[in-house]
């Protein structure tokens, strides 16, 4: 059998799938088909200093081979976060990574004390929402502003710190070394592309914002693209997300760099997604003579 | 509450109007969990997001479910193109459902177009239930029969008046609070009806409960897609509802 544990910045995985963030909930509401322990982690719902309502509804749209949503970093505050959800998924045996969004340098800190005091492994820096208006992928757009908001939240946490970047820019490369610089321990990316439908027969966007993240097997590509020209240019490790939604994907994602995969969108029309994924890639080794899943990251032959 | 996720034979399918489509499914897994009011979550060939139905009727000896759709857009088109005999993927049963009061009570329903088939279950548990459907046309009743074959009262309206009487349902639902007592007020149809109910229910002091719909994700709560204003908070349609109590509900967006 082989081993499909993963490190990433000093957190041990015992395999690279990860459910991505606001995908997943806290694991409880799929704990009737598995148990949240089967998953080499859970990205939590994406969480801001203050509670917020989100967006209007519709927050949904489908599309050819994926799905937009905007549903607006919906959540309960940092402090309930901690001390009132947090509490349901401890213990439950994989690895906790929450996610953290903000819309100021000063909410982005606070956020940070609050989860740094917590009992979570790992922080992923959210700088790439396209769901709220001001700040979140307001960071993630330039280099100037991953660098600043990485800075400042860099010293104030022990914790490894992960940030998930944006598609939405010319060059993610420049972003993600900006990111390295400034002391990242590890990469996400990519977080959902800005997208539109417009219902033909109202005149009106499907989304209540008219524009929403898109993800999904459409997305796919763009991601494997992204992760491969930034596995190349960082020496941090870089989780691969993006369209996943088998385990020939995962084993794609690894090959282009990525030292785990993240699995979303995937989740709302085959909710077994990521337990198949780690299943095949168990076989996928065994049937290739991998001894580690880890032999797969970065292993593409470019021409 | 729990749930599960298989593939399940459509047993029996009939067209109840035009573009009203009924499937009879052989589920006695999911029907034994299911309660009046839950849905499912219907994995559709070659679409990405699930559609979320309804339960219409927990078929006798819970053998399965008859699930009651409308045509809307491209999933609904393709899901009714399936035939007897195929497969349907489903989550389910989810979702809070109806609260049932003992089946002597005095208990009234109000369903607009395909807001009707979420009741006809709850409705099946009283003696003698009132019904008041509203439809845009007569070619568009449906399930007239069963309501009329499990005891109801069956009252109908429609926009056009060509069946019934003309008219929204609001005014047969007026008429029958005031010719009699209600003990409970369930409803399930387009938002304005259904905040025109509420506001009928609360006003005369009624126990209401009002069936939700909403684009849902993940059908489970995971991911806050389907969310809905309430005095309690935010709630997610999928998992705290599809039925919430009328006097929770904010219409205000």
């Amino acid at each position: 059998m082989a081993d499909l544990s993963v490190n990433i910045a000093g957190i041990p995985f015992k395999n690279p799938v990860i459910a991505a963030s606001g995908c997943f909930g806290f694991g409880e509401d799929y704990e009737d088909l598995y148990p949240v322990s089967r998953l080499g982690g859970i990205s939590l719902k994406g969480t801001t200093l203050e509670p917020r309502d989100g967006n209007p509804v519709p927050r949904i749209a489908e599309c050819t081979a994926g799905m937009l949503n905007s549903v607006g970093l919906q959540n309960p505050g940092g402090r309930a976060f901690v001390e009132d959800e947090l509490p349901r998924v401890l213990g439950k045996g994989t690895v906790l990574i929450a996610n953290a969004a903000g819309s100021t340098v000063e909410s982005y800190c606070e956020l940070i004390d609050l989860l740094d005091a917590s009992p979570v492994d790992m922080i992923e820096l959210n700088i790439s929402c396209p769901n709220v208006k001001e700040g979140g992928m307001a960071f993630g757009a330039t280099c100037e502003g991953a660098a600043a908001i990485t800075k400042a939240v860099r010293p104030r946490t022990k914790k490894p710190l992960m940030v998930k970047l944006s598609p939405n820019v010319t060059d993610i490369v420049s972003i993600a070394k900006a990111c390295e610089a400034q002391g990242a321990d590890a990469l996400s990316l990519i977080n959902t592309v800005l997208a539109m439908r417009i219902d033909i027969r109202t005149r009106r966007p499907v989304l209540r914002q008219n524009v929403g993240g898109l993800s999904g097997p459409a997305v796919f590509p763009l991601a494997v693209r992204m992760v491969w020209q930034t596995a190349n240019a960082v020496n941090i490790p870089v989780v691969g997300l993006g369209g996943i939604e088998t385990w020939e994907n995962a084993a794609e994602m690894m090959m282009a760099g990525a030292a785990a995969v993240q699995v979303g969108a995937a989740m709302f029309w085959d909710p077994w997604a990521p337990v198949k994924i780690i299943d095949g890639l168990a076989r996928y080794c065994d049937g290739n003579s991998i001894r580690k899943v880890s032999e797969l990251t970065g292993s593409v032959r470019p021409w | 509450m729990s749930y599960l996720q298989g593939s399940f034979p459509i047993r029996k399918k009939a067209e109840l109007a035009p573009g009203f489509f009924r499937f009879d499914l052989e589920c006695p897994k999911l029907a034994e969990k299911a309660s009046a009011g839950q849905f499912v979550h219907i994995r559709v060939p070659g679409f990405t997001l699930r559609r979320p139905i309804s339960i219409a009727k927990i078929l006798p000896g819970k053998e399965g479910l008859a699930l009651v759709f409308e045509v809307r857009g491209d999933g609904t088109k393709e899901l009714s193109r399936l035939r007897e005999g195929d497969l349907l993927d489903l989550m389910g049963p989810l979702g809070h459902g109806f609260t049932l009061l003992a089946p002597d009570a005095k208990a009234v329903f109000a369903g607009g177009g395909i807001g009707l088939p979420p009741l006809l279950e709850a409705a099946s548990h009283y003696r003698r239930p009132t019904v008041l459907a509203g439809f845009r046309t007569a070619a568009a009743v449906i399930l007239r029969e069963d309501f009329e074959a499990i005891g109801a009262d069956f009252r109908l309206s429609t926009d056009d008046g060509t069946a019934g009487e003309a008219g929204t349902v609001l005014p047969l639902l007026d008429r029958r609070l005031a010719e009699d007592k209600a003990d409970i007020l369930y409803a399930c149809g387009p938002a304005p009806m259904l905040r025109a109910v509420r506001d009928l229910a609360l006003g005369r002091g009624i126990r209401c409960e009002l069936s939700l719909e909403e684009r849902m994700g993940c059908g489970v709560g995971a991911c806050l897609v389907c969310a809905c204003k309430t005095a309690g908070g935010m709630k997610q349609v999928c998992k705290d509802g599809p039925v919430f109590p009328a006097e929770e509900v904010r219409f205000d967006g």
